[in-house]
């Protein structure tokens, strides 16, 4: 039983991070059909600026605190730069775009290896989230872990807000939605768009400072996980958040519980299977705008 | 194709509804065998919706039949087998290839794959007659996306020809055409309307007095008249959806003479 | 059809030339032209290559006409097809697998187990999925059989539910990586990280012999000929227009009553069919098939070629893939890292900026000497599409 919640909980909080990388993709996909594989080395970005951090802040508590804002703004920055540099002029191309940016993400792998090295480094954490919190019936939840679901859902809690509240969150809606007759409303698109893109990799900044909580740091890290992300996009459909938060977690619980019960490999295959199966049922993911269109 | 059956198509209290909104509220109309029938109404009437119903776009309730077919339940390519055959509001030929091309695929919907695992040679025959009766025989190398606007519609109504459709249903086919382009068109439909049925839907007020031998008019998912152009312009109902208010024969934008 | 418009609608408006075929494209030229094409190639491949290349050159040649059989098939798949596939390693992989594994148990002779088996020492007797690999009769179909299952199986699935583009493309890029961890984690099994190493014969030929090296080099030669010969009767029957209309429309084919997931389905389980073929003679060629040579990275490596060279051309696949993996070889030995921001660059310029690969550079050099002669009108003032942009020629 303590077993099985244990898994569970880093099951959950697996999915939080997922929902922290995915929540940008979805936002940038939703919004401008972009499918950007170099999003997985803004979260190393985040990451190793979490570690730079380290290097002159001492005090391990104080440098997240700093990393968390400064990850979001380097991270979100080199999404703006992408945008303006590449996307921007592959909007009509999805699939174009995919390989673009894989290839921005291979060069970014290698800027990383050059500047840090190949091997993966470590980053402290702060002692307040390297212990437990005990629990009635001697279940125990690891600080750190919790620390990780706070921070996942204070982002979507923010998102949200924003999106609902905020004049450019309206704006934003109004674009996904319907990118011609915002455009024409008077609502300056590429502005809207770069703005989206700052957000969306900011967030992916935050994951990587999540991730040096759980493990070590390389230029590589986000390869595996840019793909568990845009699988989170695809079954949680485009165009809602609330898509994205409920597949994140249930794949995080889904990977989590397949591994306890098989084997981490098993458990992979399982999550694939479980993917296609629901594709089957819903194949245009689980919330989805509908609109009446030839596509 | 003299021999082919002509059949009509019969809809009965045909809903669709889109998350709460009915965009199709219940629609009956009888289209005999070899009419020309112009479906016109204000934006939003569910004109486009209609014609995706009966081709198996949008999920429907109610009942369409063509000849002894029910049609809705069925897959779009079943129903498209059955002899539907429809044209887009945003012309959808195959830019990449040839206008022979084009009309060769069209045809072939029941070729067995030992036949398209083979090159085509020469033209077949039905793709032979529809270059001359869409008048692109001279182009028949060309790709599609090198024609004229006006000639991407010809080709569609010729790829419904060669793909034996017979019921044609027709989303703005002169929308953006010239004059002399409009004229021809029409021509087209008349020629063709000889062995099939065809249904328009269609803004252009000149080219349906023109042309249309009987006009069914939609507005907010219902239908509001029925009957010859004169019918139809006669009727007050019409005048006041097109116009808000009614208003005598003269000014109705389906009252005035050509 | 029983009358003609008396006025057709073309007359008005289209004063159209009877001839509208450029120069040197009647059918009898081409299909000259295709054979002098194969001739050629087959003088370089079996001719040229083998007199002029050293054995270590050749063998690296041999591995990089297994990467071009790959990118024929993403050529049909993904440039005929619209279906970009980021998951052939996996078809390559199984094809490999199925491979090594026969080949290993040949190694191992009759009732013998493979020498990893014995090293991680955890298993008594051989798994019941290795024992029908045995059999060369079931282990040379399975080569190619077993992708083209796997891909049946995923492709009718999704196919049917119209999933497509981007979601196609990701799941079929999960799909590699769900199966190199599998791989990785069944390593009693698989040889894990490893992989299938040290394979030593090849049905009774000692591949450490520079002359079954070259015989193997041969046979794979011989494949990609074939391969591109079946690849272009496939491009141009009818099927082949199908599948691009079916790219380029795939809702209006569904209206002229076809189901386009069926043409789809076949497409994908061909260029399936052609990686698991190509990763059967990868492991004679280059000894060793591993995770690491059919995971996402190589996966998405697979389908740089087929951009480098012109996605939906016949030769462009081939070309770009045996060039790419050529520079990889002689880069990134001597500065690995300046390979990768290259392979990243390369991924930048070709896709965003030359989509059609250099196949649309050569296109346009051709009908730039077409235009030499008097272009037939309509042809030269409208231009030609091709790879989704209109190119218009010199004038």
């Amino acid at each position: 039983m303590t077993v099985l919640f244990g898994q569970l909980f880093t099951g959950i909080s697996i999915g939080a991070v997922l929902l922290l990388i995915a929540l940008g993709l979805a936002l940038t996909f939703g919004q401008m059909n972009v499918i950007n594989m170099a999003h997985g080395e803004f979260i190393m970005a985040g990451a190793y600026t979490t570690y730079v951090l380290q290097q002159s802040i001492t005090g391990a508590g104080l440098s997240l605190v700093v990393a968390l804002p400064v990850a979001f703004v380097v991270a979100g920055a080199m999404g703006v730069l992408l945008e303006i540099l590449l996307i921007r002029r592959l909007y009509a191309r999805p699939l174009d775009t995919l390989l673009v940016t894989w290839g921005v993400s291979l060069m970014l792998q290698q800027l990383a290896r050059d500047i840090f090295g190949s091997p993966n480094v470590q980053t402290r954490a702060p002692e307040i989230l390297t212990g437990n919190v005990a629990l009635p019936g001697g279940l125990t939840i690891a600080n750190n872990r919790l620390f990780i679901l706070a921070l996942a859902l204070a982002a979507v809690a923010a998102l949200t807000l924003a999106l609902r509240l905020t004049p450019l969150g309206r704006r934003i809606r109004a674009v996904v939605q319907n990118r011609d007759l915002a455009a024409v409303s008077g609502i300056a698109t590429s502005r809207v768009d770069r703005t989206t893109f700052f957000v969306g990799s900011g967030l992916a900044g935050l994951a990587g400072v999540a991730l040096t909580l759980l493990g070590p740091i390389g230029p590589t890290m986000g390869t595996n996980l840019i793909i568990d992300a845009f699988l989170v996009v695809v079954v949680g459909g485009i165009g809602q958040l609330k898509g994205s938060v409920i597949v994140a977690f249930a794949l995080g619980v889904l990977q989590a519980t397949g591994e306890y019960l098989t084997t981490l490999s098993v458990a992979k295959v399982i999550v694939f299977v479980a993917i296609v199966a629901f594709l089957q049922w819903r194949p245009q993911g689980l919330f989805t705008l509908r609109t009446r269109s030839l596509a | 194709m003299s021999d082919e059956r002509l059949d009509g198509l019969s809809v009965r209290d045909v809903r669709v509804s889109f998350d709460g909104f009915t965009a199709v509220d219940g629609v009956s109309l009888e289209v005999p065998a070899g009419d020309i029938r112009f479906l016109i109404g204000p934006n939003g009437a569910g004109k486009t919706t209609l014609v995706d119903a009966i081709t198996g776009l949008v999920r429907a309730t109610g009942s369409v039949r063509f000849g002894d077919e029910e049609l809705l339940g069925r897959a779009v390519h079943r129903i498209s087998r059955l002899g539907i055959g429809r044209t887009f509001q945003t012309s959808s030929v195959f830019e990449e290839l040839s206008v022979l091309q084009n009309l060769d695929i069209a045809a072939g919907a029941r070729r067995g794959w030992a036949t398209l695992a083979r090159r085509r040679r020469g033209i077949p025959d039905e793709v032979a007659a529809a270059l001359e009766t869409i008048g692109l025989a001279g182009r028949a190398e060309h790709l599609a996306g090198t024609l004229a606007h006006g000639q991407k519609q010809w080709l569609e109504i010729g790829m419904l020809l060669v793909q034996d459709a017979r019921l044609l249903l027709l989303d703005e086919p002169v929308a953006g055409m010239s004059h002399e382009e409009r004229d021809a068109t029409g021509a087209l439909l008349e020629t063709v309307s000889r062995d099939r049925t065809v249904v328009v839907i269609e803004h252009d007020m000149d080219f349906l007095r023109r042309f249309a031998r009987s006009v069914t008019v939609l507005h907010a998912g219902r239908v509001l008249s029925e009957g010859t152009v004169a019918q139809v312009q006669a009727d007050p109902r019409v005048q006041e959806v097109y116009l808000g208010h009614p208003v005598d024969a003269g000014s109705a934008p389906t009252g005035r003479e050509a | 059809m029983t009358a003609v418009t008396p006025a057709p609608p073309g007359t008005a408006v289209d004063p159209a030339p009877a001839g509208v075929l450029p120069p040197g494209r009647s059918p009898g030229r081409s299909r000259l032209r295709t054979a002098a094409g194969f001739a050629f190639g087959a003088a370089l491949l079996f001719a040229v290559a083998p007199l002029v290349l050293s054995d270590f050159r050749l063998a690296l040649l041999a591995k990089y006409l297994c990467v071009a059989m790959v990118a024929v098939g993403i050529g049909i798949a993904w440039g005929r097809g619209g279906m970009l596939t980021l998951g052939q390693g996996v078809f390559f992989g199984l094809g490999g697998y199925a491979m090594a594994m026969h080949l290993k148990l040949a190694d191992a002779g009759p009732g013998g187990m493979p020498d990893f088996m014995q090293l991680y020492g955890q298993l008594d007797e051989l798994p019941l999925w290795w024992r029908p690999f045995a059999s060369p009769w079931f282990a040379l179909p399975a080569t190619v059989l077993l992708p083209m299952a796997v891909a049946f199986g995923l492709g009718s699935l999704v196919f049917r539910r119209r999933v497509r583009g981007a979601y196609f493309a990701i799941l079929s890029q999960a799909l590699a990586a769900a199966m190199v961890i599998l791989l990785i984690g069944q390593q009693g099994t698989t040889g894990g990280t490893n992989g299938l190493t040290d394979i030593k014969g090849f049905f009774g030929y000692d591949l450490d012999d520079p002359v079954n090296q070259r015989m193997v080099y041969f046979i794979i030669a011989g494949t990609l000929l074939a391969l591109l010969a079946l690849t272009r009767q496939l491009i141009h029957s009818r099927y082949g227009e199908l599948l691009v209309a079916v790219r380029d429309g795939e809702e209006r084919v569904r209206f002229l009553g076809y189901d386009p997931a069926t043409v789809k389905l076949v497409a994908y389980v061909v260029a399936a069919g052609m990686a698991g073929l190509a990763g059967a003679l990868f492991v004679p060629a280059v000894g060793i098939i591993s995770p690491a040579l059919i995971g996402i990275v190589p996966s998405i490596e697979f389908v740089i070629g087929v951009a480098v060279g012109g996605r939906a051309t016949l030769l462009g696949p081939v070309l770009g893939a045996v060039a790419v993996a050529w520079a990889r070889t002689a880069l990134s030995e001597r500065f690995p890292g300046t390979w990768t921001y290259l392979q990243g660059l390369l991924f930048v310029v070709v896709v965003a900026f030359l989509p059609g690969g250099l196949a649309s550079l050569w296109a346009l050099a051709r009908r730039r000497d077409d235009g030499a002669e008097p272009a037939p009108r309509g042809w030269s003032v409208l231009g030609r599409r091709r790879a989704g942009r209109t190119e218009v020629p010199a004038a």
